[in-house]
């Protein structure tokens, strides 16, 4: 059987986070209480997951709740690389997300108003350390404009050429959230993830509208993405982790078992 | 008690997490005379090899390592620590490492027509072990390893590789063992249980 991608890409779980619960909303709007991250974390790794992503859909670093606590609490029992997103505008956010347990941070709004921010970080943190997050909208065929705010806010910014730009700046890897399937369960955005991989040489991460199996399979064979991001799909059951497997490693997409 | 180097580089709260888990007792030091009561170090480490090794030499950590490693006593270098366990390394212009193991660390085969692996090389990839090797014999032939890196060593006498990985149609050591130095690219911290069952392998067999 003939691998659709070379290198086993990656099953990341995506948590959205309110502290101090794990939501889901549908185009990233009308959040649903799904429960408590560790738990929540905590199954994911035990089933397989191979990273997770705690995205703070609040963006409140500190505080009461905070999302520190909740990576802190997770990274006790967790042996996955864990990033975190959300809210992520200095270098000293970026010492206490790694400080609590964190790999990564996931940064979009800071770097879209200070693209140097994005090179600072690399350079003190190292390449591998920082993706760069973009929600990106489509407004045309093979148009998309990049959003901050989950979705909320535009940037006037084409989406591709944001991520190439940041590429140059030293960023480890991107992840490319499809605003228009965010929470859609209907498939992913693989014409973006397509176009995105081919223009820029770090790994690219894609997220939005995963609720089956084959849209998994599909995004894999389609756009040689290097990791698929969901979340909807494990938080509602519709396919397990081990199940997802099995069935991209029968589709011949050659993840880790 | 195992010793983790803290020399302002990698990710130490995740390599104490991994060893808490295991039951292993730990501390996290800033001290190079530390270094004398440890039964085990690890030198972890993440960033540029060139800046690791000003940061090891501004804590006056290099010559207290190498009496460490003289003395006999177990040293297990993970990612960017295990390539500063070798001569040098080409990364950003020549730099000086550790001297430890015979070998040179040079950036990973780029990808071309046929081979179209990413550089950085990020995820999970398949490890073939060297069970001839002390280390090799530690890990499982063809588990999968969480990897995150751009460079890897060359050892001169491939009796140390304990594990390789396949890159771009080359077969890249990812795992090295010298008698009582020790040193994998990727993370075990990171790596889900078979990576913390290399860790417990490690802290077992220096007891």
């Amino acid at each position: 059987m003939s691998l659709h991608t070379p290198y086993p890409p990656r099953i990341i779980a995506r948590l959205d986070i309110k502290a101090p619960n794990v939501v889901k909303g549908i185009h990233l709007e009308g959040l649903r209480k799904i429960g408590d991250p560790g738990t929540i974390a905590q199954r994911y790794y035990n089933e397989g997951i191979d990273e997770i992503l705690f995205m703070d859909i609040v963006a409140s670093l500190y505080g009461r709740n905070n999302i520190l606590d909740v990576i802190e609490s997770a990274a006790q029992n967790i042996f996955v690389p864990m990033t975190v997103g959300g809210g992520i505008r200095t270098i000293d956010d970026i010492v206490a997300v790694l400080r609590s347990g964190a790999d990564k941070v996931a940064i979009n709004t800071a770097a879209i108003g200070n693209a140097n921010f994005l090179k600072e970080a690399a350079e003190r943190f190292g390449s591998q350390c920082i993706v760069l997050s973009i929600e990106a909208k489509k407004h045309g065929e093979g148009q998309w404009e990049a959003y901050t705010d989950n979705g909320r806010e535009r940037t006037g910014r084409d989406a591709i050429l944001w991520a190439q730009e940041a590429e140059a700046l030293g960023i480890g890897e991107i992840l490319v959230t499809s605003i228009d399937k965010e929470g859609t369960k209907k498939g992913f955005d693989t014409a973006i993830a397509g176009i995105v991989r081919s223009k820029v040489n770090v790994p690219v991460i894609v997220c939005g509208g995963a609720g089956r199996a084959e849209h998994v399979i599909d995004l894999f064979s389609s756009s040689h993405a290097d990791a698929a991001v969901c979340s909807s799909i494990f938080h509602y059951d519709l396919c397990s982790i081990p199940q997802l497997k099995k069935r991209l490693i029968e589709a011949g997409v050659g993840v880790r078992p | 008690m195992i010793l983790i180097v803290d020399y302002g580089r990698g990710n130490l709260f995740s390599i104490g997490q991994a060893l808490k888990s295991i039951g292993v007792e730990f501390c996290i030091s800033q001290n190079p005379d530390d270094l004398r009561n440890a039964s085990a170090v690890i030198l972890p480490g993440v960033g540029a090899f060139g800046d690791a090794m000003v940061n090891l030499n501004d804590k006056e950590f290099v010559e207290p390592l190498k009496r460490y490693v003289d003395a006999g006593k177990p040293l297990l270098g993970i990612c960017l620590g295990m390539q500063l366990l070798f001569e040098s390394s080409d990364e950003f212009g020549v730099h000086a490492g550790l001297n430890l193991l015979p070998g040179k660390v040079s950036r990973l085969p780029e990808p071309d027509q046929e081979h179209t692996m990413r550089i950085p090389n990020v995820g999970w990839r398949q490890l073939q072990v060297n069970s001839g090797n002390p280390f090799g014999k530690k890990m499982t032939d063809h588990s999968m390893v969480y990897f995150v890196h751009s460079f890897a060593p060359q050892p001169t006498n491939t009796d140390h590789i304990a594990a390789t990985t396949r890159v771009n149609g080359k077969d890249i050591a990812v795992a090295v063992n010298m008698n009582n130095i020790y040193g994998c690219q990727f993370h075990p911290e990171k790596s889900g249980p078979e990576g913390l069952n290399i860790l417990r392998k490690f802290t077992e067999s220096i007891k």
